[in-house]
């Protein structure tokens, strides 16, 4: 009993332990909104991600853990377009939290403030995993992180008291000035890049190849969320043969053998970029992100 | 325009000077030169009239094309913001859930029946035999509007060729503070499986413990309020009052609610990896006359009908891991359920004009435990044990010797078990193809071999999974 009441204590008081002074409790569906909240807020806010780099964004469950933590939340921040429809609705519902609702100030989407590629011409689940609003997987281009930001921090700002608004405004400004210059040294850096051929493994990659001037052969997923069989890679080689793909891209969380029996059969060799903050050990922040793709890509091609 | 008004006033104006001399040599020769003046000037009046039409049409032309092409563009910039007015604007997400098996068993499953346990008059038969259409699924659900939100779920069950209402509620958006309220028909919060629809189960059948103590799933009409802790760690307190109209209780024409329910879950992460949901419940209820039928030692038809107060606990748990929380390739789930009944009150029992009736107490348990892994993308392999005990039955009228144990062979003592196995292959989202073999010991002597092959769609809204 005495250790029954030792093991309770304890797990109230880990329960317990939320962050009450946080000027902003922040919930982000992902860890590249979770790192941009961060940026902008600095230390003034608890920024709780709900994945890490290493989790396939479309498979997560509305855990316990994921309730709990919506339901202290100032503000939700999700990519948006679908990509959480399997979870984040209900995290949102059970949380009993009126303020991160659809429709309410505390909550964001990132999708809402960049120009969305690959929308669907047909919409039918037999095209696979697609989304109707357009590819959500909009992190992997860093003029789009600027503009989620710019919007970002406005709604932060709306959220606190004035000084705190002026921290994050002034945040931002810095964070956008080192941004713009490194952006700056990526594209310098990814030119040789324009126009390589590429093969993907899902279709993860359409604003990477929009910033770089990537241009992507073919996917590997026969749908996008379907797994290839051998036999449609061997199809799928012999396609590619009129024009020859330099470079096969991956995301980190995503399982190899795909890419790496595509790389084998093709004989060109296999990029794994991070994908989000987390996905790699370099790609600790925004900039190791970028910095880390970068080398990810132009080291394959050496 | 302006052009030739000009022309013609300097035409005109040379006319006018002319004067109207006829036969001097000089106006000869002045109007001679005057005719080739007219000549001339009505040669350049015509080409300049030319050019000009020329210029006109052309400019008409132009400024046409202009004003089509802005016409079109601002058309389009109006379409593109504007979607067609229409009553279907604001329709709810629809989705349908079909399910179809195929199902062998060794013995008949009209004949089946779980030893030892008051029959639930609910869903607890088996899947029929060979091919057969499952519960079908309709679910329409929106946001009302800032306040509120809808679900309606209705079950098509293929025996009867009827509609039931599975679900039928509104639950507050707004209430804030971790508190939702929720009015209408619903699944009980009770336990952990009894919130989910059957097609989110991962066998193809309930637990036999959900079977004769809830009828296979506990819906009820009432009210139910959550409340999630503002602490890091979920925890989650919930209650229910609801007219008991569903088994365990039974319909009763009363003002007051008569069936309560009280339950708490907690929950967390461990690690990256694992996550946990554990809890307990409890659901209270005071039957009215709640009958089923039997036989007795001479083999006559009886209806036996119980009267009084009936105690459920239940405590559940559920555990998941994948590696560093990526499910996709691989994961593994353990769940179990223990439930332990308390039943207090009368039996009565009815021969045809004949009825006596007796004390009765009976306290019994069950549970299940199952472990689920996908081994690879898309693949799942699973197992499940069922074990219930009949517990002790104290009978007034068997004590008191007016009947004898044989007068109540459904209640004779008795653990039934039963050990299913299951691989199932999930290609998306939308769809699942399950193989399951059970080995079902529900009544003594009477082993039941088990086979089915089921299929699971889903098509329409995409719908949002429970933990």
């Amino acid at each position: 009993m005495k250790k029954l009441i030792r093991l309770s204590v304890l797990l109230l008081a880990a329960g317990l332990a939320v962050d009450a002074h946080a000027v902003l409790r922040i919930f982000a569906t992902v860890p590249e909104w979770g790192a941009l909240a961060k940026e902008i807020g600095g230390e003034g806010v608890d920024v709780f991600i709900a994945t890490t780099g290493q989790q396939d964004p479309h498979h997560v469950q509305a855990r316990p853990s994921l309730i709990a933590r919506a339901r202290e939340a100032d503000l939700v921040v999700a990519t948006g377009a679908e990509l959480e429809i399997g979870w984040l609705p209900l995290v949102q519902r059970d949380s009993g939290n009126d303020r991160i609702q659809l429709g309410q100030r505390g909550y964001f989407e990132a999708a809402t403030e960049v120009a969305l590629l690959e929308i669907p011409a047909h919409l039918d689940r037999a095209e696979g995993d697609v989304h109707p609003g357009g590819n959500p997987h909009v992190q992997m281009d860093p003029r789009n992180i600027e503009a989620v930001g710019a919007a970002l921090v406005e709604r932060m700002a709306e959220l606190v008291p004035p000084a705190d608004a002026a921290t994050f405004r002034l945040h931002w400004q810095t964070f956008d000035e080192r941004w713009k210059s490194a952006m700056a040294g990526w594209e310098k850096r990814g030119a040789p890049l324009r126009g390589t051929l590429i093969v993907v493994q899902h279709k993860a990659f359409p604003y990477l190849e929009d910033w770089l001037g990537l241009v992507e052969v073919a996917a590997l997923e026969p749908k996008p969320g379907v797994e290839p069989s051998v036999a449609y890679l061997n199809k799928l080689r012999a396609q590619v043969t009129g024009r020859p793909p330099k470079l096969v891209v991956r995301a980190a969380y995503q399982s190899p053998q795909a890419a790496e029996w595509f790389s084998r059969e093709a004989k060109i060799p296999v990029a794994v970029v991070p994908f989000t903050v987390g996905g790699s050990a370099q790609a600790t922040d925004l900039f190791g992100l970028f910095e880390d793709t970068l080398d990810q890509l132009l080291g394959a091609l050496k | 325009m302006k052009r030739i008004s000009r022309g013609a006033a300097v035409v005109s104006a040379m006319l006018v000077t002319v004067p109207a001399f006829a036969a001097d040599p000089d106006i000869v020769a002045l109007r001679e030169e005057l005719a080739e003046v007219r000549q001339i000037y009505e040669k350049r009046l015509s080409t300049l009239e030319a050019r000009l039409a020329q210029y006109e049409g052309k400019a008409a032309r132009s400024e046409a094309k202009a004003v089509s092409a802005e016409v079109i563009a601002r058309k389009a910039v109006v379409a593109a913001s504007q979607k067609p007015a229409s009553e279907a604007a604001f329709n709810p997400a629809i989705s349908a859930v079909l399910m179809a098996t195929y199902g062998y068993t060794g013995r008949d499953p009209n004949h089946y029946a779980i030893q030892g346990f008051i029959p639930t008059g609910g869903d607890v038969t088996l899947p029929r035999r060979n091919f057969s259409l499952g519960e079908s699924e309709i679910g329409i659900a929106a946001d009302i509007d800032h306040l509120f939100r809808g679900q309606l779920t209705l079950s098509l069950p293929p025996k009867e060729n009827t509609i039931a209402l599975e679900e039928a509620f509104a639950q507050t958006l707004s209430l804030g503070s971790g508190t939702t309220l929720r009015v209408g028909r619903f699944f009980s919060g009770i336990g952990y499986l009894n919130g989910q629809h059957a097609h989110a189960w991962d066998f193809v059948d309930a637990p036999l413990v959900y079977k004769v103590m809830l009828g296979g799933q506990l819906h009820s009409d009432g009210l139910q309020v959550k409340w999630i802790a503002p602490t890091d760690l979920f925890l989650e307190f919930g209650g229910e009052l609801a007219n008991g109209g569903p088994f365990p209780s039974t319909d009763r024409s009363e003002n007051g609610a008569t069936m309560y329910a009280l339950f708490a879950h907690a929950g967390g992460d461990v690690g990256l990896s694992s996550s946990w949901r554990a809890g307990v419940s409890w659901l209270n209820t005071s039957p009215r006359d709640r009958a089923y039928q039997d036989m007795n030692r001479l083999g006559n038809a009886v209806t036996d009908a119980f009267s009084g107060r009936s105690n459920l606990l239940i405590a559940d748990g559920i555990w998941k891991w994948a590696p560093e929380g990526n499910a996709t390739d691989r994961s593994l789930v353990l769940q179990g359920e223990f439930f332990l009944r308390d039943e207090q009150g009368l039996l009565r029992y009815d021969l045809t004009g004949a009825a006596l009736s007796g004390d009765y107490a009976a306290q019994q348990a069950g549970l299940y435990g199952q472990v689920l892994y996908q081994f690879i993308p898309h693949w799942r392999i699973g197992y499940r044990f069922d074990w219930l005990d009949s517990g002790s039955h104290n009978i007034g009228l068997v004590d008191s010797g007016a009947l004898s144990s044989f007068d109540f062979p459904l209640l004779g003592g008795f653990s039934p078990k039963r050990h299913s196995v299951m691989l199932d292959w999930t290609p998306s989202e939308f769809s699942r193809i399950r193989f399951q073999y059970a080995r079902d010991d529900a009544s003594p002597g009477r082993t039941d071999n088990q086979l089915w092959v089921q299929l699971i769609t889903s098509f329409g809204a995409h719908g949002a999974h429970h933990f």
